[in-house]
């Protein structure tokens, strides 16, 4: 595979076939099928060509405008490429999930691949301004599938979602661009490590006087509203329950992982040091989120709210993990906590991403066999008409339950293992968030699925035989990370290590 | 009570390379079933007869295996070795550390595995005959057949993780058999009830884990002097204080208590196994007798050197005062509410949370031996109990009010005979009944207890309820005339079978704990052990042993005074209730803790959830709603500036794109346009910027 352009292939795949598929008429989703699988092919075979030690690999370069600190620089690492893996699997299960006929799906499925373009992009540019680049082009399409093919109030949720999203972006562009004046570089790489010889405070400094913290806060700013962090997420429930249950799963399960990645790749290694002086804060609201997220979600009454605001619970774990390791002390056991919040971070990232996208493609299917219908006190007793679906919908819900043996746990169990040792406190208010989240989805299962049968359900069918088929491999899936997340794991964990080993708090 | 050094030495760290064939394959134990289970859910649905043989099968090659596991560890203590083998591997990988799971096979995991194994498989055999007019008998034994893989894990893990990881699934297989018949809708909120309460003790169970894990980096128990429970690991957690003057080891101690107070149904966490009787009757047994409720008090066992880290001899720790209080208190209070029940699995329920009480006492104040040494005898009579009581609800047609009943001894003479022992078993009838003998080791540590003296009087206390409502129930069920509807009929052969296998063992248990020939006892802690009659003139033995029989004799004594064939028709008020009536409503009414926790905890989640929405809709929501007024305001100025300015056709299509309608949207609209010119703003400084560091 030497020579091969393998990411840049990826980027452009599904722009290829966002084309055919306007071109495709009636049988673009036949077009989508095919360029997410070949997309997911290729993600493996990225996932498969991983430097053993974690570095960054399948790099590619090309002069862009140099001596504008702009250049074609692409690059995976485990962090990088188990997104990429994320985002293929997600958008395949997107375009499976949207097997009815939609107004205009040859536009429907164009802009479903032209999201997953900006979502590979995103994931391997390793410079900024290539990256921001795509982490506002993703932005269009997803803005245009709420619009359009979007529930009664779409009008103002795709709207607010946009607004809400940009202006975390122009914080966030406004903030590199004073380091991209003060270093002249935007190349992550370089920037990192003149984060952590300390080259980029100075520089900086020099040039624009102490602004570092206004600047960490930008860029934190930017992926607090994309993840989203309490109290930047109010367009998070309106936008995911509009959007068309298909199209959440690519907002929850890939979208959000930009702004965590975000996190990862832009802030933590740029603004690590800063972070850990407004530490506490930052805990607070991770907290917040974790807690509060939970709380909400049991408020709800809409069952694609609920999940909302579940999603919002659980990245809130991930934002804790991420906050919790800045911490500027060093020893071997203050590492040891760092490598297991990390390694659980990123693991949380891709279980979040599959569950989640799971569980709207069975809201999409209850609302599908209703006629619409998603409150929570719609239903009732499904479990006797439509017993797989109460079964494998039930794996799902007790995946984002968090129970052992199957994917959700392990995340959060290596989270909680490494916050606990480095704030005791954070990790013991936000695991209140668990028994939450498992009294939520216990209230789902017993209202939907438990009770009699109110008649109008009575031949409520259940899933047919291709939708059992589609959603097998994403139940083989959590179960093998479940049971065996070393799979996984061998290959980010080299990553975490040599990510650690560039951060400096 | 041994302490922790001398049980070390008894335990050398074999050589790792030597793993025998038994600890080699003792992974099946668990596997087998939980694959049985995995096939039964792909059959297509309903094959009852191959479900039924699945799961049998897989369950009685667990058992065979357990046996022969169980022969190893025999083997071994009779040429004077204790056996503690293990096999650990990782699991994962993070940073430098593995995180590893394994299986332990010692005396301890021997034992557990073969009663759990063995007292399965008879019910296993007992529901192909009570479920079977289920139409979802198929899952039925999917599900028994998880669980028992589940618990089969929780007890040969020898890691606390993988014991975790057991524990919840043995949790979640409980939730699902609970709520077995999903259609009522008591059942699916019990079901709900079991697991979060539970999940309550997990929660903090969980904090102690990770706890363990970052302190002593590892979660393997043992691990040939570097697992979690040795003396290396134990040494440094009792050198880092916690606070509150506890050390770690207490502090985790504590926190995994707690969790095994959730599962076990220890007070303050007892109310959701009374509801737990929502679920078939084979399940009560199986799951909420005999294993999954012991499991907490197994845990305690398995974590016991932490538990027991710092006691000198004769001394305590925290930790395990803490469990013998809960313990001895959870005894107590549960024994009194059972007197005030009428539903015949409710009264087993609450006599079940007491026993649990009588085992974590135990624990606390004789050690494992004196704790497991109930737990095995209590899981062989309270599952024949709990299946007598499911023979007598089947024969009843699914009458559950002992009102309802009476005089069964002549139309259900199998059952009564079983039940009557199973009954004088629970009660602790003296000398004959295993339950006496293992009641009375944990009567005999809390009278050496060197704490307090409370608890001794507590259970004694409690060993006279426990027989006073046992005699009660029997009276009401089997005594006295027929109040039921129709005509009660003795139930088949596949369910009267295993109730005098296990009526067998209630009685012949006993056997193996007296103070004579203390056998278990001996080969839990690796000692060896011989029949000497001598033993029984100790001091104060003999004494102890007269006044706790006094105190069973009281018991049935009273009991049988009170109810014995005086209940004439099933609407009379109880003869406590007419004697007594506040006392009664207070025991009938459970002390009203679900009340109290419906007014608290409950009534806390409700609100707060209100108000997370309200901070939701109205402090997030306006603040964005606030923001978005002023940039409508700025739009509104840079729209004069537009008009002299930009095209209007950006206006236009900017309008278009948000057109949904609603006051909202126009709202929202100025943002749009004002953003979208903030971000035009910004690319043109960005291009300005090039343009001049470019000539730079």
């Amino acid at each position: 595979m030497n020579g091969i352009p393998v990411l840049t292939l990826l980027t452009v795949l599904p722009v290829a076939g966002a084309m055919v598929a306007l071109a495709a008429g009636k049988h673009a989703r036949a077009v989508a099928l095919v360029t997410t699988l070949a997309g997911l092919v290729l993600a493996l075979m990225v996932w498969a060509q991983l430097p053993a030690d974690g570095s960054i690999g399948l790099v590619e370069r090309a002069a862009w405008a140099p001596s504008l600190g702009m250049e074609y620089h692409l690059g995976v690492d485990g962090l990088g490429a188990l997104m990429l893996v994320l985002s293929a699997i997600v958008t395949l299960m997107s375009v499976d999930a949207a097997h009815h006929a939609h107004r205009q799906p040859n536009l429907y499925f164009c802009l479903v691949l032209l999201l997953e373009a900006g979502l590979f992009g995103s994931f391997t540019a390793l410079n900024f301004f290539h990256w921001f680049l795509f982490w506002e082009l993703s932005l269009i399409p997803a803005f245009f599938l709420i619009k359009l093919w979007g529930g009664p109030k779409r009008g103002p949720a795709a709207t607010q979602f946009f607004v809400y999203t940009m202006a975390g972006s122009v914080a966030l562009l406004l903030a590199f661009l004073a380091v991209f004046l003060s270093t002249g570089s935007m190349d992550f790489g370089q920037l990192t490590a003149m984060a952590q010889s300390g080259a980029l405070e100075q520089a900086v400094n020099a040039h624009l006087g102490p602004v570092m913290m206004w600047l960490a806060l930008g860029v934190l700013a930017g992926f607090a509203v994309k993840i989203p962090i309490m109290p930047f997420h109010t367009w998070l429930p309106a936008a995911y329950s509009e959007a068309p249950s298909p199209v959440t799963m690519l907002l929850t399960g890939a979208m959000s992982k930009m702004g965590v990645y975000g996190l990862l790749r832009i802030a933590v290694p740029l603004f690590g040091h800063q972070l850990a002086q407004i530490r506490t804060p930052l805990l607070t609201l991770a907290v917040v989120t974790v807690v509060m997220g939970a709380w909400a979600a049991a408020a709800q009454t809409d069952l694609k709210r609920v999940f909302a605001y579940s999603s919002v619970n659980h990245l809130g774990y991930c934002v804790l993990g991420i906050f919790a390791l800045a911490v500027p002390a060093t020893g071997a056991a203050v590492q040891a906590s760092q490598a297991a919040a990390l390694n659980g971070v990123i693991l949380q990232m891709f279980n979040h991403g599959i569950t989640a996208g799971a569980l709207f493609w069975f809201i999409a299917m209850l609302q599908e066999r209703s006629g619409g219908q998603r409150g929570i006190d719609d239903f009732g007793g499904l479990r006797k008409p439509a017993p797989v679906m109460a079964g494998l919908m039930g794996i799902v819900l007790f995946s984002s339950l968090g129970l052992p043996g199957l994917n959700g746990f392990v995340g959060e169990f290596l989270i909680f293992r490494g916050v606990f040792p480095l704030s005791w406190v954070a990790a013991s208010v936000s695991i209140l968030g668990l028994l939450v989240t498992a009294a939520v989805i216990l209230t789902v299962i017993q209202k939907v699925f438990s009770g009699p049968v109110p008649d109008r359900w009575a031949s409520f069918p259940d899933m047919h035989g291709g939708e059992r088929l589609a959603i097998a491999p994403v139940i083989g899936l959590m179960l093998l990370l479940g049971l065996l997340p070393q799979v996984v794991v061998q290959n980010i964990n080299p990553t975490v290590v040599n990510l650690l080993a560039h951060w400096r708090f | 009570m041994l302490i922790q050094e001398e049980l070390a030495a008894a335990f050398h760290p074999s050589n790792p390379c030597i793993v025998s064939f038994a600890t080699r394959w003792l992974w099946l134990v668990p596997a087998v079933p939980m694959l049985a289970s995995g096939v039964i859910a792909l059959l297509k649905q309903p094959r009852r007869k191959p479900a039924a043989a699945l799961a049998i099968g897989s369950l009685g090659f667990s058992l065979l295996v357990s046996l022969v596991a169980f022969a190893h560890v025999l083997s071994g203590w009779m040429h004077h070795e204790a056996v503690r083998e293990t096999l650990s591997f990782s699991w994962i990988q993070v940073g430098a550390a593995h995180v590893e799971l394994g299986w332990v096979l010692d005396p301890l995991a021997a034992v557990m595995m073969v009663m759990v194994s063995f007292v399965g498989l008879l019910i296993f055999i007992y529901s192909v005959g009570y479920m079977a007019h289920d139409e979802n008998f198929t899952r039925f034994f999917c599900f028994l057949s998880l669980f028992a893989g589940a618990m089969l894990g929780v007890v040969i893990a020898n890691s606390l993780l993988l014991l975790f990881m057991c524990w919840e699934l043995v949790g979640l297989t409980s939730y699902l058999l609970i709520g077995f018949w999903y259609h009522k809708p008591s059942a699916a909120a019990a079901a709900k009830k079991a697991f979060l309460t539970t999940r309550v003790g997990d929660i903090f169970f969980l904090l102690g884990m990770v706890w363990l894990f970052a302190q002593t980096g590892t979660l393997l128990f043992y691990n040939y002097g570097a697992g979690s429970m040795e003396p290396l690991a134990l040494g440094g957690l009792l050198a880092s204080p916690a606070g509150l003057g506890l050390s770690a080891a207490g502090a985790i101690g504590l926190l995994i208590f707690a969790g095994a107070a959730g599962k076990s149904g220890q007070l303050p966490l007892h109310v959701w196994l009374p509801d737990a009787m929502e679920g078939p009757t084979p399940v009560s047994a199986l799951i909420h007798a005999a294993t999954m409720v012991a499991a907490g008090v197994y845990l305690i066992a398995r974590v016991y050197p932490l538990m027991q880290a710092g006691a000198l001899a004769g001394g305590t720790t925290t930790a395990l005062t803490v469990v013998t209080w809960v313990g001895a208190s959870t005894a107590l209070f549960a024994a009194l509410i059972a007197v005030g029940q009428n539903d015949i699995k409710r009264i087993l329920a609450y006599s079940t949370v007491s026993q649990l009480g009588y085992m974590m006492a135990g624990l606390g104040m004789g050690g494992v031996a004196v704790g497991m040494f109930h737990l095995i005898t209590h899981a062989f009579f309270k599952a024949l109990l709990f299946m007598g009581a499911g023979s007598v609800i089947h024969g009843c047609h699914e009458e559950q009010d002992v009102r309802h009943m009476g005089g069964l001894r002549t139309a259900m003479p199998v059952t009564f005979v079983t039940y009557a022992v199973g009954m004088l078993a629970l009660s602790g009838f003296p000398l004959l009944f295993s339950g006496f003998w293992s009641k009375d080791g944990i009567l005999e540590a809390a009278q050496h207890w060197s704490v307090a003296k409370g608890p001794f009087y507590m259970l004694v206390f409690g060993a006279i309820l426990t027989a006073f409502y046992m005699t009660r129930q029997v009276s009401y069920v089997f005594f006295g005339n027929w109040r039921g509807h129709g005509k009660a009929h003795e139930s088949p052969a596949v369910m009267t079978a295993p109730l005098a296998i296990l009526a067998f063992f209630a009685v012949a248990l006993g056997f193996i704990g007296t103070p004579a020939w203390p056998w278990f006892r001996a080969f839990l802690n690796g000692q060896a052990a011989g029949l000497d009659l001598a033993r029984f003139q100790e001091p104060g033995l003999l004494p102890l042993m007269a006044s706790s029989s006094l105190a069973v004799l009281v018991g049935l004594g009273l009991g049988w005074w009170l109810y014995g064939n005086k209940q004439s028709r099933a609407e009379e008020p109880d003869v406590l209730e007419r004697a007594a009536r506040p006392v009664w409503m207070g025991l009938h009414g459970k002390f009203f803790v679900d009340e109290l926790y419906g007014a608290t905890v409950i009534a806390f989640y409700a609100w707060w959830a209100r108000v997370a929405d309200w901070l939701d809709r109205r402090v997030w929501g306006g603040a964005v709603a606030g923001v978005a007024l002023l940039f409508r305001g700025w739009a509104h100025l840079n729209r004069l500036l537009d008009i002299h300015w930009v095209d209007g056709g950006f206006d236009k299509s900017c309008e278009e794109l948000a057109s949904g309608g609603g006051l909202l949207a126009r709202v929202q609209n100025g943002r749009v346009q004002g953003y979208l010119r903030l971000l035009a703003l910004g690319i043109v400084i960005l291009a300005m910027i090039l343009i001049w560091s470019s000539r730079g």
